[in-house]
C-alpha cells in the first residue's frame, strides 16, 4: 500500500457529491487572463503618463527661457543606488516646472551604465546621473547622451568640465584617499603622510584596499597610484603595488567589506587601521555617530588622492527632452547642490553652492588630487585592472 | 509514495491520454491545455525570452555573431581556473552541507524533543539573509579572536562554511521530510536479522533516502555553483565563481560578449546537472510504505540516543545560531551599552533624505512577497500538475526549465529584463517586475514541494475515481487538491522567504524607488557611521524575525507531508 493513509478516507467521502465539471477549466482561464491583463494595465498607466509628458514637452521650444514655461508631465531619472536627496527638494522642481520626477535606481555605477547602453534605442529614462570620470568615455563612446549645455556650467570650475562637446555635465566631485583610525596612531607611530609611506615596515599589515575590478573606490585608488608613480621610469605604479603586496596589503571585494569588516576606525569592526575610502568618510562618522561627537574618529591621508567627478546628461531619445534639460539645470542649481553634500557625501560642482558647516569642520580637502583624462582612463582601464590583478592576485 | 514520472501501476499510467478512455470533451481538453500553456508562456516570456535576447545582443554587439568570447574561455587559463573553481567548490560545499546536515535531518525526523516546533523554523532563517550581513558576522567569528581560534577569514574554508550555513535548511527539510515518513520497522527488521548499525544504514536507510538526498544535493549544488555574494565577501579575491566573473566582466569591463559566453557555460553546467537529476528522479520508482510522522518519531530513550540528540542539536545551535546571535547582539549593542537606539533610529528619518522609513521597506517587502508567492503558487501548481500527470517530453522539459532560474546568472537575467521586456508592454521600469522576478526563483520551490505528493496520489486512488466515472477535473479537485494543499503551503512558505530575502536579479534592473528590506540594508551599509551599521543590523534582525514568523506559520500546516523541501 503506497498511499498516504492519512488522507485516503477523506477524499473517498467527498467523492459522493456531484459538481459541474468545467469549473476548474474556467477558473484556470480566468487566472491566465488575469496574469496577462494585470501587467498590461499596470504598464499601461506608466506609459500613458510619459506619452502625455512627451506631448506637452514639444510645446516648449528648445532654447526658450526656462523659468517662464510650465511643462508638466514626468521626467524619469536613472541613477545608481547611492543616490539620495532630502525630502522636498525634487518637489521644488515639480513646483517650478510642473514636471514630476520619477527616480529609477539601477544598481551600482557599472550596472547603471550597462543598462543605459543596452537600452539606448529605447531608453528607460530621460536623464542619467551618476556616471563618473572613470566610466565617462564609455558612456560618450556609446552615444547615450544628447548634447546640452546647461547655463549653470558658468559657475562650474573648468577642471571639472571634462567633455568639451557638452554631452555630460559635471554635477559633483569627491576624493578617494586613505583613511586612518586615529585611535591606532596615538603613540609613536604617526599616520602615513604619502602613498610611498604605505610601503614602509611600520605600516606592514595595516592597509586594506578594494579590488579595482569590483569596486569603484578600489579603481580610483589604483588610478591615484598610476597618476602618482606613472607607467614608466625607475619606479612605476606596478613596482609600488608589488611593494604593497610585500607589505601585506589586504585586498577585499567591496567598500562595505573593507570599511566595516576590515577597517578598525570609526564604525569599522576589523583590525586594520588604514583603509581606502572617501575623503568625506570622517564627516559621515560624525553625522552618523550614535551619540553626538565633536571630533571625527578617523582622519585622511591628504596626499595621493584621486578625484572622482560625477556627471549627468540628457539621454538620447528621451521621451521628455525639454523636461530632461530643465532637470539637468536643476541638478546644477544651488538648491540641489547644497543638499547633496550631506545626502551623498560629495562636494557640489557649482562653486556658488555653499558647503555645509560639517564639511568645513570635519572634512579635509586633499591638497592635490590626481585627475587623469577620462579618454586615457577609458583606453587603459581594462589593461590596468588586468595588470593590477596579475601583480596583486597572481 | 515519492515516485518518478512513469511510476505507479505500470500499464495504466496516463501518457497524454487519460485512462478513462474515449475522447475528452472540449472543456477537459481546454483545461489540460491551459495547465500546459500557462507555465510555458509565463516562463518563456519572463525567463527564456529575456535570456535569449540578452545573450544574442551581447554576442552580436559588433554587428554580427561573434563567438570569439567562447574561444577566450578555452585559451585563457584564468577563466578556465574560474570554471574549475566554481565546479569543485560547489561539489565540496554540497558534500559538506550533506555531511553536516544529515545528522540534523535524522534527529529532526526521528526524535521528539522540547522546542522542536520552535527550532525547525529557525533553521530556515539563514536562507533569507543578505550575504553582506552574514559576511560581517562570519568575519568576526572566523577571525583570530573568534571561537575557532584560527584565522579563516578570506579563505576557501570561509566560503565552504558559509555555503553549508546557507543551505543547511535545504538538507534538513528535504531529507528530513522523507526520513520522517520512512517506516522504522524496516530498519528494526534489518537489525533483528543481525545487521549492524552501519550496515543497516548503508543497505536499508540510505537507499530509501537516496531520492531526497539527490533532490537536496541538486539544489545545494545549483545555489553554490552560482554563488555570488558569499564568494565576493567571504572569499577575498583569490576566489571567483563564474557568476562573480560575469559580474566583473559586465560592470567593470563592460565586456558583455565574454559575460554572455560565461553565462552560457554556466547554464550548460546547470542544465547538465538538472537533466541528470530529472532522469534519476524518473528512474527511482521504489515502493515505499510511508508512515505518518507521529508513528516514526519518539523521545530519545537510551543514554546514547540522548547524547546523539543533544550533540546534534548543540552543533546546529552553534553552527547556525552563532552568526545570527552575533547580528542580533550587534543590533542592540550601542556605544552606551545595550539599548534600542538603532531601532529607534529606524523609525525616524533623521536626515530627511530619500532614506525610506523601514516600516515602508517592510511593507514593500511584504507586498512583493505576497504577490510573488501568489504567482508562484498558481504557476507552480499548474506546472507541478503537468509534470506529475504527463510523462512526455513536455513534462520533462518543463521540469528542467522550471529549475533553470535558480541556476542562471542574476546579472544576465537582470540585463535581459531591461533589453527584452519593452514588448508588448513596457514592464522594464514597472514595480511589478520585482515580484515577477522573485516568482521565477520561487516557482521551483512550489513545484518541488507539491510534486512528490501529487505523484504519490497518481496511482490507485486516482484510477479508482476514474473507473468510477469521475472526470479529471473532479479527480483533481476531490483527490489531489486536498492531499496537495498542505505541501503547497510549505512551498508557499519557501516562496515567501525567498522573495523576502532575494537580492539577485532585482538589483540589476532599473527599479522605481520602492526599496525592500534587503535593499534598505544595503543602502545603510553604503555609508560609514556607527548609526548606519547599527540600523543595518537592526533591520537584519527584523528580517530574521519576519522570516521566522512566516515559516513558523507555514510549519503549523506541515503535518505529515513528504515534500522534497
Amino acid at each position: 500500500m503506497k498511499h498516504d493513509v492519512l488522507s485516503n478516507r477523506r477524499s473517498d467521502g467527498r467523492a459522493a457529491k456531484r459538481r459541474p465539471t468545467p469549473v476548474v477549466a474556467a477558473v484556470l482561464v480566468l487566472i491566465a487572463t488575469a496574469l496577462v491583463a494585470v501587467p498590461a494595465s499596470l504598464a499601461g498607466c506608466g506609459s500613458t503618463t510619459t506619452t502625455t509628458a512627451g506631448g506637452a514637452a514639444t510645446i516648449a521650444p528648445a532654447g526658450a527661457p526656462t523659468t517662464t514655461v510650465t511643462l508638466g508631465g514626468e521626467v524619469v531619472l536613472m541613477t545608481h543606488d547611492s543616490f539620495a536627496v532630502s525630502e522636498g527638494v525634487l518637489e521644488e522642481f515639480t513646483a517650478q516646472t510642473g514636471v514630476k520626477v520619477r527616480v529609477l535606481k539601477s544598481g551600482d555605477a557599472g550596472a547603471m551604465l550597462n543598462q543605459a547602453v543596452l537600452t539606448k534605442d529605447h531608453p528607460l529614462a530621460d536623464v542619467l546621473y551618476g556616471v563618473d570620470n572613470t566610466f565617462l568615455s564609455r558612456a560618450l563612446d556609446a552615444g547615450i547622451f544628447e548634447p546640452y549645455e546647461p547655463p549653470g556650467l558658468a559657475s562650474v570650475p573648468p577642471e571639472f568640465q571634462l567633455d568639451p562637446s557638452h554631452r555630460a555635465a559635471p554635477i559633483d566631485y569627491g576624493d578617494i584617499c586613505v583613511n586612518y583610525d586615529k585611535a591606532a596612531f596615538t603613540g609613536l607611530t604617526k599616520p602615513p603622510a604619502t602613498l610611498r609611506d604605505l610601503t614602509e615596515p611600520e605600516y606592514r599589515s595595516r592597509l586594506v584596499v578594494e579590488n579595482p575590478a569590483t569596486s569603484s573606490p578600489g579603481l580610483a585608488f589604483v588610478l591615484a597610484t598610476i597618476a602618482e608613480f606613472g607607467e614608466t621610469g625607475d619606479y612605476t605604479w606596478r613596482d609600488y603595488w608589488a611593494d604593497l603586496v610585500k607589505n601585506d596589503v589586504l585586498v577585499v571585494g567591496g567598500w562595505e567589506d573593507a570599511y566595516y569588516s576590515a577597517f578598525s576606525g570609526g564604525s569599522g569592526k576589523g583590525d586594520r587601521p588604514l583603509v581606502v575610502s572617501y575623503a568625506t568618510s570622517p564627516v559621515a562618522e560624525v553625522v552618523y555617530a550614535e551619540t553626538p561627537v565633536t571630533v571625527a574618529p578617523t582622519g585622511i591621508v591628504a596626499e595621493g588622492a584621486f578625484r572622482q567627478v560625477e556627471f549627468a546628461g540628457v539621454l538620447a531619445g528621451a521621451k521628455n527632452p525639454e523636461a530632461a534639460r530643465r532637470f539637468v539645470d536643476f541638478l546644477l542649481s544651488t538648491r540641489f547642490q547644497e543638499d547633496m553634500p550631506l545626502q551623498m557625501f560629495v562636494y557640489p560642482a557649482n562653486s556658488e553652492a555653499a558647503v555645509p558647516t560639517e564639511f568645513a569642520t570635519y572634512a579635509a580637502v586633499p591638497e592635490r588630487a590626481a585627475a587623469l583624462d577620462p579618454a586615457v582612463i577609458g583606453a587603459n582601464r581594462d589593461r590596468w585592472i588586468e595588470e593590477w590583478t596579475s601583480i596583486v592576485l597572481p | 509514495m515519492i515516485a518518478g514520472g512513469s511510476a505507479g501501476s505500470g500499464s495504466t499510467s496516463w501518457r497524454g491520454r487519460p485512462p478513462w478512455g474515449g475522447r475528452p470533451s472540449w472543456p477537459r481538453r481546454l483545461g489540460g491545455l491551459v495547465l500546459v500553456v500557462v507555465p510555458i508562456v509565463y516562463l518563456s516570456y519572463l525567463f527564456l525570452y529575456p535570456l535569449v535576447s540578452i545573450l544574442w545582443l551581447s554576442l552580436t554587439g559588433t554587428g554580427r555573431l561573434d563567438l570569439s568570447p567562447f574561444w577566450q574561455i578555452v585559451v585563457r587559463p584564468s577563466l578556465r581556473g574560474i570554471i574549475w573553481f566554481s565546479l569543485w567548490q560547489a561539489v565540496v560545499s554540497t558534500v559538506l552541507t550533506l555531511v553536516l546536515g544529515l545528522p540534523a535531518a535524522y534527529v529532526f525526523a526521528r526524535y521528539d524533543f522540547p522546542g522542536k516546533s520552535l527550532a525547525r523554523p529557525m533553521v530556515t532563517i539563514p536562507f533569507v539573509l543578505p550575504a553582506v550581513v552574514v559576511g560581517s558576522a562570519f568575519m568576526a567569528l572566523l577571525g583570530p579572536t573568534g571561537p575557532l581560534g584560527v584565522d579563516l577569514r578570506r579563505t576557501v574554508w570561509a566560503i565552504l562554511l558559509a555555503h553549508a550555513f546557507y543551505n543547511y535548511a535545504v538538507v534538513v527539510r528535504t531529507v528530513g521530510g522523507l526520513w520522517a515518513h520512512l517506516d522504522p520497522r524496516l530498519e528494526e527488521a534489518a537489525r533483528m536479522l543481525g545487521a549492524g548499525r552501519v550496515r543497516t544504514f548503508r543497505e536499508v536507510t540510505l537507499p530509501l533516502l537516496r531520492p531526497a538526498i539527490a533532490a537536496a544535493a541538486s539544489i545545494v549544488f545549483l545555489f553554490t555553483f552560482t554563488s555570488f555574494g558569499v564568494i565576493l565577501i567571504l572569499g577575498g579575491l583569490h576566489y571567483a565563481t563564474i557568476e562573480v566573473e560575469i559580474y566583473r566582466q559586465t560592470t567593470s569591463f563592460l565586456n558583455l560578449g565574454l559575460a554572455a559566453a560565461l553565462a552560457v557555460v554556466q547554464m550548460v553546467g546547470v542544465t547538465a546537472i538538472l537533466v541528470l537529476y530529472s532522469q534519476y528522479q524518473e528512474r527511482r520508482s521504489m515502493e515505499l510504505s510511508l508512515r505518518p510522522v507521529r508513528e516514526t518519531s519518539r523521545r530519545p530513550r537510551t543514554r546514547g540516543e540522548k547524547t546523539l540528540v543533544a550533540g546534534v542539536l548543540g552543533f546546529t545551535a552553534v553552527f547556525l545560531g552563532a552568526p545570527l546571535v552575533l547580528l542580533v547582539e550587534r543590533s542592540f549593542h550601542t556605544a552606551t551599552g545595550y539599548g534600542l537606539t538603532y531601532y529607534r533610529a529606524l523609525g525616524s528619518t533623521r536626515t530627511g533624505s530619500l532614506f525610506v522609513p523601514p516600516v515602508e521597506a517592510i511593507r514593500n517587502s511584504l507586498v512583493f512577497a505576497v504577490v510573488a508567492t501568489i504567482i508562484a503558487v498558481i504557476v507552480g501548481m499548474m506546472a507541478a500538475a503537468v509534470i506529475a500527470y504527463r510523462s512526455d517530453w513536455t513534462a520533462r522539459g518543463l521540469d528542467v526549465v522550471l529549475m533553470l532560474p535558480l541556476g542562471t546568472s542574476a546579472v544576465t537575467i537582470g540585463l535581459g529584463f531591461i533589453v527584452a521586456l519593452d514588448w508588448p508592454w513596457d514592464l522594464r521600469t514597472s514595480a511589478l517586475l520585482i515580484p515577477l522576478a522573485h516568482s521565477l526563483v520561487a516557482i521551483p520551490f512550489v513545484v518541488r514541494t507539491s510534486l512528490p505528493v501529487l505523484r504519490s496520489v497518481r496511482g490507485r486512488l486516482r484510477e479508482a475515481a476514474a473507473v468510477l466515472g469521475a472526470p479529471p477535473s473532479r479527480v483533481w479537485r476531490e483527490i489531489d487538491l486536498p492531499l496537495v494543499a498542505r505541501s503547497v503551503l510549505v512551498g508557499a512558505g519557501f516562496a515567501f522567504a525567498i522573495s523576502l530575502g532575494e537580492f539577485g536579479a532585482t538589483s540589476f534592473i532599473a527599479r522605481p524607488d520602492t526599496p525592500t528590506v534587503p535593499v534598505a540594508i544595503f543602502r545603510l551599509l553604503g555609508r560609514p557611521g556607527a548609526l548606519n551599521l547599527g540600523q543595518a543590523m537592526a533591520l537584519s534582525t527584523i528580517l530574521m524575525a519576519l522570516t521566522a514568523v512566516a515559516i513558523g506559520l507555514i510549519e503549523r500546516f506541515r503535518l505529515g507531508e513528504g515534500g522534497e523541501f
